[in-house]
Protein backbone atom coordinates (compact mmCIF):
# COMPACT_ATOMS: atom_id res chain seq x y z
CA UNK A 1 0.00 0.00 0.00
CA UNK A 2 1.62 3.31 -0.78
CA UNK A 3 1.54 5.99 1.79
CA UNK A 4 0.35 9.73 0.94
CA UNK A 5 2.96 12.52 0.89
CA UNK A 6 1.86 13.68 3.68
CA UNK A 7 2.05 10.55 6.00
CA UNK A 8 5.63 10.11 4.37
CA UNK A 9 6.28 13.78 5.42
CA UNK A 10 4.97 13.53 8.92
CA UNK A 11 6.83 10.30 9.19
CA UNK A 12 10.26 11.42 8.47
CA UNK A 13 10.30 14.82 9.82
CA UNK A 14 7.82 14.66 12.62
CA UNK A 15 6.39 17.56 14.34
CA UNK A 16 6.73 18.35 18.21
CA UNK A 17 8.12 14.43 19.22
CA UNK A 18 8.90 14.39 22.42
CA UNK A 19 7.30 14.48 26.27
CA UNK A 20 6.46 17.14 28.89
CA UNK A 21 6.83 16.16 32.56
CA UNK A 22 3.26 14.88 33.54
CA UNK A 23 3.29 16.65 36.76
CA UNK A 24 3.89 19.66 35.44
CA UNK A 25 1.47 22.90 35.94
CA UNK A 26 -1.17 22.93 33.21
CA UNK A 27 0.27 19.47 31.04
CA UNK A 28 -2.34 17.61 30.02
CA UNK A 29 -1.34 13.88 28.91
CA UNK A 30 -3.49 11.32 27.02
CA UNK A 31 -2.37 7.92 26.52
CA UNK A 32 -4.40 5.32 24.22
CA UNK A 33 -4.54 1.78 22.18
CA UNK A 34 -2.51 -0.91 23.34
CA UNK A 35 0.84 -2.64 22.15
CA UNK A 36 -1.46 -6.17 22.13
CA UNK A 37 -3.22 -4.15 19.32
CA UNK A 38 -0.04 -2.26 17.26
CA UNK A 39 -0.81 1.20 18.39
CA UNK A 40 -0.10 3.17 20.98
CA UNK A 41 -0.12 7.03 21.62
CA UNK A 42 0.96 9.48 23.76
CA UNK A 43 0.00 12.88 23.32
CA UNK A 44 -0.02 15.82 25.56
CA UNK A 45 -0.49 19.47 25.79
CA UNK A 46 0.99 22.53 27.67
CA UNK A 47 -2.16 25.00 28.45
CA UNK A 48 -1.54 28.53 29.82
CA UNK A 49 -5.16 30.50 30.24
CA UNK A 50 -6.90 28.37 28.71
CA UNK A 51 -5.20 28.28 25.11
CA UNK A 52 -2.54 25.04 24.21
CA UNK A 53 0.84 26.81 24.21
CA UNK A 54 2.22 23.75 23.07
CA UNK A 55 1.90 19.95 22.29
CA UNK A 56 4.33 16.44 22.38
CA UNK A 57 3.46 13.24 21.11
CA UNK A 58 5.29 9.88 21.21
CA UNK A 59 3.66 7.17 18.75
CA UNK A 60 4.28 3.00 18.47
CA UNK A 61 2.38 2.39 15.38
CA UNK A 62 2.35 2.27 11.93
CA UNK A 63 3.11 5.45 9.80
CA UNK A 64 -0.43 6.49 9.41
CA UNK A 65 -0.26 6.61 13.21
CA UNK A 66 2.28 8.72 13.41
CA UNK A 67 1.62 10.82 10.78
CA UNK A 68 -2.20 10.81 12.61
CA UNK A 69 -0.57 11.90 16.21
CA UNK A 70 2.25 14.17 14.67
CA UNK A 71 -0.83 16.34 12.90
CA UNK A 72 -2.82 16.42 15.50
CA UNK A 73 0.06 18.23 17.89
CA UNK A 74 0.56 20.53 15.04
CA UNK A 75 -3.32 20.90 15.23
CA UNK A 76 -3.48 21.43 18.67
CA UNK A 77 -1.18 24.68 19.47
CA UNK A 78 -2.68 28.05 19.97
CA UNK A 79 -6.52 26.18 20.18
CA UNK A 80 -8.57 27.09 23.17
CA UNK A 81 -9.24 24.18 25.00
CA UNK A 82 -12.79 24.05 23.93
CA UNK A 83 -11.63 24.53 20.36
CA UNK A 84 -9.28 21.80 20.76
CA UNK A 85 -12.27 19.49 21.77
CA UNK A 86 -13.70 19.84 18.47
CA UNK A 87 -10.57 18.38 16.23
CA UNK A 88 -12.33 15.20 14.48
CA UNK A 89 -11.17 12.17 13.28
CA UNK A 90 -12.49 12.57 9.71
CA UNK A 91 -10.82 16.00 9.44
CA UNK A 92 -7.23 13.77 9.70
CA UNK A 93 -8.05 11.07 7.48
CA UNK A 94 -9.33 13.97 4.94
CA UNK A 95 -5.80 15.90 5.82
CA UNK A 96 -3.38 12.76 5.57
CA UNK A 97 -5.58 10.70 2.51
CA UNK A 98 -5.82 7.67 4.94
CA UNK A 99 -7.35 5.03 3.13
CA UNK A 100 -10.26 2.65 4.98
CA UNK A 101 -7.82 -0.22 6.60
CA UNK A 102 -6.20 3.34 8.26
CA UNK A 103 -9.27 5.18 9.74
CA UNK A 104 -9.15 3.76 13.33
CA UNK A 105 -5.57 5.73 12.99
CA UNK A 106 -7.07 8.59 13.39
CA UNK A 107 -9.65 7.71 15.63
CA UNK A 108 -6.89 6.80 18.25
CA UNK A 109 -5.49 10.45 17.57
CA UNK A 110 -8.71 11.73 18.38
CA UNK A 111 -9.06 9.80 21.53
CA UNK A 112 -6.16 11.12 22.41
CA UNK A 113 -6.53 14.20 21.68
CA UNK A 114 -9.58 14.06 24.32
CA UNK A 115 -7.56 11.97 26.53
CA UNK A 116 -5.07 14.65 27.14
CA UNK A 117 -8.39 17.62 27.50
CA UNK A 118 -9.50 15.53 30.15
CA UNK A 119 -6.31 14.69 31.90
CA UNK A 120 -5.61 18.64 32.20
CA UNK A 121 -8.85 19.85 33.09
CA UNK A 122 -9.17 17.29 35.65
CA UNK A 123 -5.87 18.31 37.45
CA UNK A 124 -6.91 22.12 36.48
CA UNK A 125 -10.15 20.77 38.58
CA UNK A 126 -8.09 18.85 41.14
CA UNK A 127 -5.63 22.52 41.62
CA UNK A 128 -8.99 24.75 42.24
CA UNK A 129 -10.45 22.33 44.60
CA UNK A 130 -7.05 22.39 46.74
CA UNK A 131 -6.80 25.85 46.67
CA UNK A 132 -10.02 26.08 47.82
CA UNK A 133 -9.13 23.56 50.57
CA UNK A 134 -6.01 25.88 51.51
CA UNK A 135 -8.00 28.76 51.30
CA UNK A 136 -10.55 28.04 53.44
CA UNK A 137 -8.23 26.39 55.66
CA UNK A 138 -6.05 29.60 56.31
CA UNK A 139 -9.23 32.07 56.83
CA UNK B 1 24.56 -1.64 -5.59
CA UNK B 2 21.14 -0.87 -7.15
CA UNK B 3 18.68 -0.01 -4.97
CA UNK B 4 15.49 -1.01 -4.24
CA UNK B 5 17.16 -4.32 -2.65
CA UNK B 6 14.88 -7.25 -2.80
CA UNK B 7 15.09 -9.31 0.47
CA UNK B 8 11.60 -10.75 0.24
CA UNK B 9 12.84 -14.38 -1.28
CA UNK B 10 10.23 -16.49 0.90
CA UNK B 11 7.55 -14.42 -0.87
CA UNK B 12 9.11 -15.06 -4.69
CA UNK B 13 12.23 -15.08 -6.36
CA UNK B 14 12.89 -13.54 -9.54
CA UNK B 15 13.39 -15.72 -12.81
CA UNK B 16 16.60 -16.74 -13.07
CA UNK B 17 17.97 -15.91 -16.53
CA UNK B 18 18.92 -19.46 -17.53
CA UNK B 19 15.90 -20.42 -17.07
CA UNK B 20 14.23 -17.43 -18.99
CA UNK B 21 16.51 -18.93 -22.20
CA UNK B 22 15.16 -22.10 -21.66
CA UNK B 23 11.46 -20.78 -21.83
CA UNK B 24 11.58 -19.05 -24.42
CA UNK B 25 11.54 -21.15 -27.40
CA UNK B 26 8.56 -22.62 -26.23
CA UNK B 27 6.03 -19.58 -26.61
CA UNK B 28 7.16 -19.18 -30.44
CA UNK B 29 8.87 -22.47 -32.06
CA UNK B 30 8.20 -25.30 -29.92
CA UNK B 31 4.21 -23.95 -29.05
CA UNK B 32 2.28 -26.65 -29.76
CA UNK B 33 0.46 -29.07 -27.37
CA UNK B 34 1.87 -31.26 -25.37
CA UNK B 35 -1.18 -33.26 -25.89
CA UNK B 36 -1.25 -33.73 -29.44
CA UNK B 37 -0.03 -37.08 -30.58
CA UNK B 38 -0.72 -36.65 -34.22
CA UNK B 39 2.14 -34.01 -35.47
CA UNK B 40 6.13 -32.68 -34.38
CA UNK B 41 4.71 -29.71 -32.88
CA UNK B 42 3.08 -31.52 -30.24
CA UNK B 43 5.94 -34.20 -29.81
CA UNK B 44 8.49 -31.11 -29.09
CA UNK B 45 6.73 -29.78 -26.83
CA UNK B 46 5.88 -32.86 -24.66
CA UNK B 47 9.37 -33.96 -24.97
CA UNK B 48 10.25 -30.80 -23.43
CA UNK B 49 7.88 -31.44 -20.63
CA UNK B 50 9.00 -34.46 -20.18
CA UNK B 51 12.29 -33.10 -19.77
CA UNK B 52 11.26 -30.72 -16.93
CA UNK B 53 9.15 -34.05 -15.44
CA UNK B 54 12.60 -35.94 -15.03
CA UNK B 55 14.23 -32.51 -14.06
CA UNK B 56 11.75 -32.13 -11.27
CA UNK B 57 11.97 -35.66 -10.60
CA UNK B 58 15.41 -35.41 -9.79
CA UNK B 59 15.36 -32.89 -7.71
CA UNK B 60 13.17 -34.51 -4.92
CA UNK B 61 14.49 -38.19 -5.65
CA UNK B 62 10.73 -38.96 -7.38
CA UNK B 63 9.98 -40.87 -10.12
CA UNK B 64 8.70 -38.61 -13.39
CA UNK B 65 5.90 -40.56 -13.41
CA UNK B 66 4.78 -39.06 -9.68
CA UNK B 67 5.16 -35.63 -10.66
CA UNK B 68 1.51 -34.20 -11.09
CA UNK B 69 1.74 -30.30 -12.76
CA UNK B 70 -0.50 -27.98 -11.31
CA UNK B 71 -0.75 -24.13 -11.23
CA UNK B 72 1.18 -23.77 -7.99
CA UNK B 73 1.73 -24.67 -4.29
CA UNK B 74 -1.50 -23.35 -3.46
CA UNK B 75 -3.55 -25.76 -5.82
CA UNK B 76 -1.15 -28.35 -5.21
CA UNK B 77 -1.95 -28.53 -1.11
CA UNK B 78 -6.04 -27.96 -2.50
CA UNK B 79 -5.81 -31.22 -4.97
CA UNK B 80 -3.95 -32.80 -1.58
CA UNK B 81 -6.22 -32.31 1.19
CA UNK B 82 -9.25 -32.02 -0.87
CA UNK B 83 -8.63 -35.32 -3.28
CA UNK B 84 -7.28 -37.22 -0.80
CA UNK B 85 -10.22 -36.13 2.42
CA UNK B 86 -13.00 -37.54 -0.65
CA UNK B 87 -11.39 -40.36 -2.04
CA UNK B 88 -10.77 -42.18 1.46
CA UNK B 89 -13.85 -40.84 2.97
CA UNK B 90 -15.23 -44.00 3.21
CA UNK B 91 -12.32 -44.93 5.26
CA UNK B 92 -12.37 -42.05 7.50
CA UNK B 93 -12.46 -38.47 8.26
CA UNK B 94 -10.11 -37.30 10.10
CA UNK B 95 -6.91 -35.20 9.06
CA UNK B 96 -4.30 -33.92 11.23
CA UNK B 97 -1.78 -31.05 10.29
CA UNK B 98 -0.56 -28.01 12.35
CA UNK B 99 -1.19 -24.26 13.53
CA UNK B 100 1.25 -22.82 11.57
CA UNK B 101 0.89 -24.20 8.16
CA UNK B 102 0.33 -21.30 5.33
CA UNK B 103 -3.32 -20.00 4.85
CA UNK B 104 -2.66 -22.94 1.49
CA UNK B 105 -3.32 -25.75 3.91
CA UNK B 106 -5.23 -24.12 6.68
CA UNK B 107 -8.37 -22.49 4.64
CA UNK B 108 -8.79 -26.47 2.78
CA UNK B 109 -8.82 -28.24 6.12
CA UNK B 110 -11.29 -25.25 7.31
CA UNK B 111 -13.16 -25.76 4.09
CA UNK B 112 -13.26 -30.20 4.63
CA UNK B 113 -14.49 -28.84 8.15
CA UNK B 114 -17.48 -27.29 6.82
CA UNK B 115 -18.29 -30.63 5.14
CA UNK B 116 -17.75 -32.56 8.24
CA UNK B 117 -14.06 -33.75 7.83
CA UNK B 118 -12.45 -33.61 11.35
CA UNK B 119 -9.31 -31.67 11.32
CA UNK B 120 -6.68 -31.80 14.69
CA UNK B 121 -4.33 -28.11 14.46
CA UNK B 122 -1.28 -29.49 16.44
CA UNK B 123 0.42 -26.94 18.39
CA UNK B 124 4.03 -26.43 18.04
CA UNK B 125 6.75 -25.50 20.79
CA UNK B 126 8.77 -21.81 21.19
CA UNK B 127 10.67 -22.50 18.03
CA UNK B 128 8.07 -23.16 16.13
CA UNK B 129 8.52 -26.78 15.70
CA UNK B 130 6.07 -29.61 15.18
CA UNK B 131 6.60 -32.62 17.87
CA UNK B 132 6.35 -35.89 16.32
CA UNK B 133 4.84 -37.44 19.11
CA UNK B 134 2.23 -34.96 18.98
CA UNK B 135 1.47 -36.61 15.47
CA UNK B 136 1.80 -40.33 16.41
CA UNK B 137 -0.58 -39.35 19.98
CA UNK B 138 -3.18 -37.20 17.50
CA UNK B 139 -3.65 -40.41 15.03
CA UNK B 140 -7.20 -42.49 15.34
CA UNK B 141 -8.16 -45.21 13.04
CA UNK B 142 -10.39 -42.67 11.02
CA UNK B 143 -7.13 -40.59 10.46
CA UNK B 144 -6.72 -40.67 6.47
CA UNK B 145 -3.98 -37.56 6.29
CA UNK B 146 -1.23 -36.04 8.28
CA UNK B 147 -0.42 -32.61 6.41
CA UNK B 148 2.97 -31.03 7.93
CA UNK B 149 5.00 -28.45 6.34
CA UNK B 150 8.68 -28.77 5.47
CA UNK B 151 9.84 -25.47 6.11
CA UNK B 152 7.23 -22.69 7.24
CA UNK B 153 7.17 -19.57 5.20
CA UNK B 154 7.07 -16.85 8.19
CA UNK B 155 9.89 -17.76 10.25
CA UNK B 156 12.17 -20.50 8.32
CA UNK B 157 11.94 -23.68 10.87
CA UNK B 158 12.53 -27.24 9.29
CA UNK B 159 10.37 -29.86 11.18
CA UNK B 160 10.88 -33.21 11.82
CA UNK B 161 9.64 -34.56 9.06
CA UNK B 162 11.33 -38.13 9.03
CA UNK B 163 10.48 -38.67 12.12
CA UNK B 164 6.61 -37.95 11.01
CA UNK B 165 6.52 -40.35 7.83
CA UNK B 166 7.81 -42.89 10.13
CA UNK B 167 5.26 -42.86 12.31
CA UNK B 168 2.96 -42.75 9.19
CA UNK B 169 3.93 -45.32 7.60
CA UNK B 170 3.76 -47.18 10.78
CA UNK B 171 0.25 -46.66 11.13
CA UNK B 172 -0.74 -46.61 7.57
CA UNK B 173 -1.87 -43.06 7.23
CA UNK B 174 -1.05 -40.97 3.82
CA UNK B 175 1.19 -38.15 4.46
CA UNK B 176 1.07 -35.17 2.63
CA UNK B 177 4.20 -32.08 2.82
CA UNK B 178 4.03 -28.89 1.89
CA UNK B 179 7.37 -28.65 1.36
CA UNK B 180 7.09 -25.09 -0.90
CA UNK B 181 9.82 -23.14 0.74
CA UNK B 182 12.15 -26.27 1.53
CA UNK B 183 12.56 -28.02 -2.04
CA UNK B 184 15.37 -26.51 -3.93
CA UNK B 185 17.03 -24.67 -0.78
CA UNK B 186 17.52 -27.48 1.54
CA UNK B 187 18.29 -31.57 0.20
CA UNK B 188 14.99 -32.56 -0.13
CA UNK B 189 14.59 -37.02 -0.87
CA UNK B 190 10.77 -38.13 -0.66
CA UNK B 191 12.35 -41.49 -0.24
CA UNK B 192 14.10 -40.67 3.13
CA UNK B 193 11.53 -38.12 4.13
CA UNK B 194 8.73 -41.08 3.43
CA UNK B 195 5.92 -38.54 2.08
CA UNK B 196 3.37 -39.63 -0.03
CA UNK B 197 2.35 -36.51 -1.01
CA UNK B 198 4.24 -32.83 -1.57
CA UNK B 199 3.53 -29.84 -2.90
CA UNK B 200 6.30 -26.93 -3.92
CA UNK B 201 6.03 -24.51 -6.71
CA UNK B 202 8.27 -22.68 -9.44
CA UNK B 203 8.47 -19.23 -8.47
CA UNK B 204 10.04 -19.71 -4.84
CA UNK B 205 12.88 -21.76 -6.94
CA UNK B 206 14.21 -19.06 -9.37
CA UNK B 207 11.31 -19.93 -11.55
CA UNK B 208 8.20 -18.84 -13.94
CA UNK B 209 4.58 -18.00 -10.98
CA UNK B 210 1.68 -20.10 -12.35
CA UNK B 211 3.26 -23.65 -12.10
CA UNK B 212 3.35 -25.64 -9.16
CA UNK B 213 3.20 -29.72 -8.96
CA UNK B 214 2.28 -32.31 -6.04
CA UNK B 215 4.39 -35.25 -5.83
CA UNK B 216 2.03 -38.48 -5.94
CA UNK B 217 3.40 -41.51 -4.55
CA UNK B 218 3.10 -44.45 -7.34
CA UNK B 219 4.26 -47.27 -4.95
CA UNK B 220 3.66 -48.47 -1.04
CA UNK B 221 1.33 -46.77 -1.28
CA UNK B 222 -0.32 -46.05 -4.64
CA UNK B 223 -1.73 -42.87 -3.49
CA UNK B 224 -5.60 -41.92 -5.25
CA UNK B 225 -7.03 -38.43 -5.54
CA UNK B 226 -10.39 -37.12 -6.99
CA UNK B 227 -9.34 -34.40 -9.40
CA UNK B 228 -10.51 -30.90 -8.25
CA UNK B 229 -10.84 -30.47 -12.11
CA UNK B 230 -12.39 -32.61 -14.91
CA UNK B 231 -11.54 -32.62 -18.39
CA UNK B 232 -9.11 -34.32 -20.23
CA UNK B 233 -7.93 -36.36 -18.06
CA UNK B 234 -3.80 -35.21 -18.15
CA UNK B 235 -1.79 -35.63 -15.36
CA UNK B 236 -3.15 -39.18 -14.69
CA UNK B 237 -6.07 -37.97 -14.57
CA UNK B 238 -5.38 -36.20 -11.18
CA UNK B 239 -5.48 -32.27 -13.55
CA UNK B 240 -7.12 -31.94 -16.58
CA UNK B 241 -6.11 -28.90 -18.52
CA UNK B 242 -3.26 -28.17 -21.26
CA UNK B 243 0.15 -28.24 -19.52
CA UNK B 244 1.53 -24.61 -19.94
CA UNK B 245 4.95 -25.98 -21.74
CA UNK B 246 6.90 -22.70 -21.82
CA UNK B 247 6.03 -22.57 -17.85
CA UNK B 248 6.96 -26.27 -17.25
CA UNK B 249 10.37 -26.16 -18.98
CA UNK B 250 11.36 -23.09 -17.00
CA UNK B 251 10.43 -24.91 -13.77
CA UNK B 252 12.40 -28.37 -15.03
CA UNK B 253 15.36 -25.81 -16.03
CA UNK B 254 14.92 -24.18 -12.39
CA UNK B 255 14.89 -27.42 -10.67
CA UNK B 256 17.92 -28.32 -12.08
CA UNK B 257 20.18 -25.78 -11.39
CA UNK B 258 19.19 -25.75 -7.87
CA UNK B 259 20.19 -29.47 -7.41
CA UNK B 260 23.19 -28.34 -9.47
CA UNK B 261 24.01 -25.57 -6.80
CA UNK B 262 22.20 -26.13 -3.70
CA UNK B 263 25.41 -27.43 -1.99
CA UNK B 264 27.21 -23.94 -2.62
CA UNK B 265 24.32 -21.98 -3.06
CA UNK B 266 23.07 -22.66 0.54
CA UNK B 267 26.58 -22.20 2.38
CA UNK B 268 26.87 -18.86 0.84
CA UNK B 269 23.16 -17.88 1.83
CA UNK B 270 23.82 -19.20 5.26
CA UNK B 271 26.99 -17.05 5.76
CA UNK B 272 24.96 -13.81 4.44
CA UNK B 273 22.12 -15.08 6.68
CA UNK B 274 24.26 -15.05 9.90
CA UNK B 275 26.12 -11.69 8.72
CA UNK B 276 22.86 -9.86 8.85
CA UNK B 277 21.95 -11.31 11.87
CA UNK B 278 24.88 -10.54 13.64
CA UNK B 279 24.95 -7.33 12.26
CA UNK B 280 21.17 -6.51 13.45
CA UNK B 281 21.61 -8.74 16.87
CA UNK B 282 24.73 -7.57 17.89
CA UNK B 283 24.33 -3.59 17.25
CA UNK B 284 20.66 -3.30 19.21
CA UNK B 285 19.16 -4.22 22.67
CA UNK B 286 15.68 -5.09 22.91
CA UNK B 287 15.91 -7.74 19.56
CA UNK B 288 14.43 -11.11 19.06
CA UNK B 289 15.08 -14.01 16.82
CA UNK B 290 11.44 -15.52 15.93
CA UNK B 291 11.97 -19.56 15.13
CA UNK B 292 14.61 -22.18 15.33
CA UNK B 293 18.23 -21.06 16.04
CA UNK B 294 19.42 -23.61 13.72
CA UNK B 295 16.96 -26.04 12.26
CA UNK B 296 15.97 -23.47 9.91
CA UNK B 297 16.43 -22.51 6.38
CA UNK B 298 19.37 -21.20 5.02
CA UNK B 299 17.95 -17.69 3.91
CA UNK B 300 15.54 -16.94 7.02
CA UNK B 301 15.83 -14.46 9.11
CA UNK B 302 13.00 -13.55 11.62
CA UNK B 303 13.21 -10.62 14.08
CA UNK B 304 11.21 -8.88 16.27
CA UNK B 305 12.30 -4.93 17.29
CA UNK B 306 10.87 -4.54 20.73
CA UNK B 307 8.86 -1.20 20.62
CA UNK B 308 8.68 -0.18 17.35
CA UNK B 309 5.53 -1.45 15.04
CA UNK B 310 6.82 -3.61 12.38
CA UNK B 311 4.72 -1.76 9.10
CA UNK B 312 6.66 1.69 10.37
CA UNK B 313 9.83 0.09 10.34
CA UNK B 314 9.08 -0.86 6.69
CA UNK B 315 8.59 2.54 5.92
CA UNK B 316 12.05 3.55 7.54
CA UNK B 317 13.84 1.08 5.42
CA UNK B 318 11.32 1.39 1.85
CA UNK B 319 14.60 0.79 -0.73
CA UNK B 320 14.71 -2.57 0.95
CA UNK B 321 11.68 -4.88 -0.16
CA UNK B 322 11.20 -7.33 3.48
CA UNK B 323 8.48 -8.25 5.23
CA UNK B 324 6.45 -8.02 8.56
CA UNK B 325 3.99 -10.04 10.56
CA UNK B 326 2.98 -6.84 12.04
CA UNK B 327 -1.07 -6.72 11.52
CA UNK B 328 -0.87 -3.21 9.93
CA UNK B 329 0.37 -5.22 6.62
CA UNK B 330 -2.78 -6.78 6.05
CA UNK B 331 -6.14 -6.47 6.11
CA UNK B 332 -7.61 -8.40 9.12
CA UNK B 333 -5.58 -6.21 11.53
CA UNK B 334 -4.29 -9.56 13.06
CA UNK B 335 -0.56 -10.28 14.13
CA UNK B 336 1.13 -12.70 12.20
CA UNK B 337 -0.94 -16.06 13.62
CA UNK B 338 2.61 -17.96 13.17
CA UNK B 339 4.21 -15.78 15.86
CA UNK B 340 1.26 -16.38 18.13
CA UNK B 341 1.25 -19.49 17.70
CA UNK B 342 4.53 -19.46 18.58
CA UNK B 343 3.81 -17.71 21.98
CA UNK B 344 5.45 -14.45 20.90
CA UNK B 345 3.35 -12.06 22.47
CA UNK B 346 1.05 -9.46 20.18
CA UNK B 347 3.37 -6.92 21.04
CA UNK B 348 6.27 -8.58 19.12
CA UNK B 349 4.57 -10.17 16.63
CA UNK B 350 3.39 -6.73 15.30
CA UNK B 351 7.01 -5.91 15.80
CA UNK B 352 8.35 -8.52 14.00
CA UNK B 353 10.14 -8.56 9.95
CA UNK B 354 11.55 -11.34 7.89
CA UNK B 355 14.19 -11.18 6.00
CA UNK B 356 14.18 -13.77 3.19
CA UNK B 357 18.01 -13.76 1.31
CA UNK B 358 18.34 -15.26 -1.99
CA UNK B 359 19.94 -16.50 -4.88
CA UNK B 360 21.13 -12.79 -6.28
CA UNK B 361 21.63 -11.67 -2.56
CA UNK B 362 25.00 -9.44 -2.37
CA UNK B 363 27.34 -8.93 0.47
CA UNK B 364 26.73 -5.48 0.33
CA UNK B 365 23.21 -5.32 0.14
CA UNK B 366 23.26 -7.09 3.46
CA UNK B 367 25.52 -4.76 4.89
CA UNK B 368 23.44 -1.58 3.58
CA UNK B 369 20.29 -3.24 5.22
CA UNK B 370 21.81 -3.93 8.71
CA UNK B 371 23.18 0.16 8.13
CA UNK B 372 19.58 1.29 7.49
CA UNK B 373 17.53 -1.14 9.89
CA UNK B 374 19.53 0.37 12.53
CA UNK B 375 18.78 3.75 11.95
CA UNK B 376 15.39 2.86 11.21
CA UNK B 377 14.92 1.01 14.63
CA UNK B 378 16.58 4.39 16.47
CA UNK B 379 14.20 6.98 14.78
CA UNK B 380 11.30 4.66 15.40
CA UNK B 381 12.25 4.10 19.55
CA UNK B 382 13.35 7.99 19.79
CA UNK B 383 9.71 8.09 19.26
CA UNK B 384 8.21 5.09 20.91
CA UNK B 385 6.10 5.54 24.08
CA UNK B 386 6.73 2.27 24.88
CA UNK B 387 10.59 2.93 24.78
CA UNK B 388 10.64 5.48 26.99
CA UNK B 389 8.23 3.97 29.37
CA UNK B 390 10.76 0.91 29.24
CA UNK B 391 13.54 3.01 29.99
CA UNK B 392 11.94 4.90 32.64
CA UNK B 393 11.51 1.53 34.73
CA UNK B 394 8.08 0.75 33.79
CA UNK B 395 7.28 -2.88 33.12
CA UNK B 396 4.92 -2.70 29.99
CA UNK B 397 3.24 -5.91 30.94
CA UNK B 398 1.78 -4.54 34.27
CA UNK B 399 0.20 -1.32 32.16
CA UNK B 400 -3.35 -1.20 31.84
CA UNK B 401 -3.68 -0.27 28.64
CA UNK B 402 -7.17 1.58 27.23
CA UNK B 403 -7.46 -0.90 24.44
CA UNK B 404 -9.37 0.35 21.38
Amino acid sequence: MAYSEKVIDHYNNPRNMGSFKKDDDGVGTGIVGAPECGDVMKLQIKVENDTIVDAKFKTFGCGSAIASSSLATEWLKGKTVEEAGQIKNTEIVEELNLPPVKIHCSVLAEDAIKGALNDYKKKAEMKLQQEETTASASS
Amino acid sequence: MKLPIYMDNHSTTPCDPRVVDAMLPYFTEKFGNSASRNHSFGWEAEEGVDTARKQIAKLINADSKEIVFTSGATESNNLALKGVAEMYREKGDHIITSSTEHRAVIDPAKSLEKKGVKVTYLSVDKTGTVNPDDVRNAITDKTILISIMLANNEIGTINPIKEIGKIAKEKGVLFHCDATQGVGKIPVNVQELGVDLMSFSAHKIYGPKGIGALYVRRRAPRVRLVPMLDGGGHERGMRSGTLPVPLIVGFGKAAELCEQEMATESVRMMALRDRLKAGIMGAMEEVYLNGHPTERLPGNLNISFAYVEGEALLMGVKEIALSSGSACTSATLEPSYVLRALGVGSDLAHSSIRFGIGRFTTEEEVDYTIDRMLKAVNHLREMSPLYEMAKEGIDLSTVEWAAH
